[in-house]
């Protein structure tokens, strides 16, 4: 038999793609459902190439090249860096000690319930989905959101964006140190309260020694996170970087802009850095 | 004896670093909550709380609310998805396929991209595209991305080449053997990548409305800036169960997709 090895294949009928045409309808579904979408959303190319808009954009990132260097402004943005990282910082701590005690009272494994029958058992389960509704409340809201109305409540400054960090991390803790307590082998907990141990002495010495390599690199994992969203709550006027660059932003100031920008990268890749060394340290 | 030693005082230390560095941040920050808890501080709070019940639930502003949970609604599925497109064409030469140029020069343009937040790109498209939501939806584009690119590349360059080859070996074109043996492999996993960030983005197009870029976001940035707390209480609702129903969706197409892969 004469095989050609060049001849295009594609040419044969038979060896196109079978589900070409099912594939294309569903494409074309796809289109007309997006439609809508393209509406709501004022979808419109067209003003990226607006002249006036273009005039506006050219002229700002003109502005980007020399980033700002003056004394005064480099004094406002290392005041502005350390109140982002201790931001990030005390909202985590805060975070810690919400989410704690929430992920003690969550934790299935601890359940005296769980052991065998005890009386009011009902009563612990309602207590601990309790517990969580009250920790999805804490998390369904963005962070952003609960430091605008911090903002409206304490004021100005960093006070509102460690608030709103300790709420929506606490939550956010809470959930997952629950759900890493309750995947590690829960016998040697079991076993402690059968024998009549209290539930914190289980929690301290039956669960914890498993699960506290894995708890403490997720906690640094999250201050990392929050670093970033420290940035971003200044933007609603929680201090910070995010507030220095909000301003210059406003008065379309390109250097500062790019000068921010670029502290901020640094930070960024410094929390990085950051956490994974204790990773490595703590693991 | 020795190394665990070393460990212990190394996990020590650290300790005591980090308990440091949480004294001296609220120490810098000179924190006082003390005025929260006495004196007018809780009857404040307790008042500031009570404005917000009970929410505006009037047919009008419910309506208003509805649209603009649509149109942050629309604005997370469209940057997702642009994204997703931009992220596949530019995963592809950041995977190296066509070279080492062209890989550098996608892996710069994507950790650009990816490295300054949403916010940020929002207020340079709010200049660029004028206030509204086209400018949230370019902002989460661009962001996205640059995160979605490089999970893609990373995907392409773990998915094992020798179906391809054997295609090419065949004589299928490149395009055809790229679509009909690697795009198989990836596409779940790619899939999987953008329905996740389709649940950040959600969260985060609420946000871009706080600085233009429309939507539920810029009505709760308003209502709260006119002091407004019952209409900012329903536009709360309305994020909240915003971000549920998501949640709800892009878990069960995830489901469905790890039932389909498995």
């Amino acid at each position: 038999m004469n095989l050609d090895l060049h001849a295009p294949v594609r040419a044969d009928p038979a060896l196109r793609d079978p589900l070409a045409r099912r594939r294309l309808g569903l494409a074309v579904a796809a289109l007309v459902l997006l439609w809508p979408l393209l509406r709501l959303a004022e979808f419109n190319p067209a003003t990226l190439a607006d002249p006036a808009n273009l005039q506006v954009m050219a002229t700002f990132l003109g502005g980007f090249l020399p980033p700002a260097t003056g004394r005064e402004f480099l004094g406002e943005l290392l005041t502005a860096t350390l109140q982002t990282l201790a931001m990030a910082t005390a909202g985590m701590a805060l975070a810690f000690v919400v989410a704690v005690p929430l992920a003690f009272a969550s934790t299935r494994v601890l359940s005296l319930a769980a052991i065998g029958p005890a009386a009011g058992a009902w009563r612990g389960r309602a207590w601990r989905q309790a517990v969580r509704a009250f920790m999805v409340f804490l998390r369904a809201v963005p962070e952003v959101v609960w430091a605008l109305m911090f903002v409206r409540a304490v004021g100005l400054g960093p006070a509102a964006g460690v608030l709103a960090l300790a709420i929506t991390y606490g939550g956010m803790l809470a959930k997952v140190y629950s759900e890493i307590l309750e995947s590690v082998d829960a016998r040697p907990a079991r076993a402690l309260l059968e024998a009549g141990s209290g539930r914190v002495a289980a929690l301290c010495f039956g669960l914890l020694p498993l699960a506290a390599q894995e708890l403490a690199s997720y906690t640094v994992y999250r201050w990392e996170c929050a670093v970033r969203a420290a940035v971003i709550m200044g933007f609603v006027g929680a201090g910070g970087l995010g507030q220095l660059m909000d301003q210059s932003l406003k008065m379309l100031s390109g250097g500062e802009v790019s000068s921010i920008a670029l502290v901020f990268l640094g930070l960024v890749m410094l929390a990085d850095a950051i956490s994974h060394g204790l990773r490595r340290v703590l693991a | 004896m020795n190394a665990p030693h070393g460990r212990r005082a190394l996990g020590a230390l650290s300790v005591g670093a980090i308990l440091l560095a949480v004294g001296a941040s609220f120490a810098y920050l000179a924190l006082d909550f003390r005025a929260l808890f006495t004196g007018d501080g809780p009857h404040e709070m307790a008042r500031f709380v009570r404005a917000f019940f009970p929410a505006d639930l009037g047919g009008a502003f419910l309506r208003q609310v509805g649209l603009g949970a649509l149109q942050t609604f629309a604005v997370s599925v469209l940057g997702t998805l642009l994204a997703v497109v931009g992220g596949a064409a530019l995963a592809l030469p950041a995977a190296g396929r066509f070279g080492r140029l062209p890989k550098w020069l996608a892996r710069f343009v994507l950790n650009g991209l990816r490295s300054m937040p949403e916010l940020v790109w929002a207020a340079l498209m709010v200049l660029a595209a004028g206030l509204g939501p086209f400018a949230g939806t370019l902002a989460l584009a661009l962001h996205t991305t640059g995160v979605l690119g490089r999970l893609f590349a990373e995907s392409l360059e773990n998915a094992p080449r020798t179906p391809e080859l054997s295609l090419r070996d065949l004589g299928a074109g490149a395009v055809a053997s790229f679509a009909y043996a690697t795009l198989p492999l990836v596409a779940p996993q790619c899939l999987g990548y953008a329905l996740y960030r389709w649940e950040m983005n959600i969260r985060m197009a609420t946000i871009l409305g706080f600085v233009g870029g429309g939507g539920l976001g810029q009505m709760l940035y308003f209502n709260l800036s006119l002091l407004q707390q019952p209409q900012a209480a329903t536009e709360l609702l309305g994020m909240a169960g915003l971000v549920l129903i998501v949640d709800a969706i892009s878990g069960a197409a995830r489901k469905a997709l790890s039932a389909h892969a498995g």
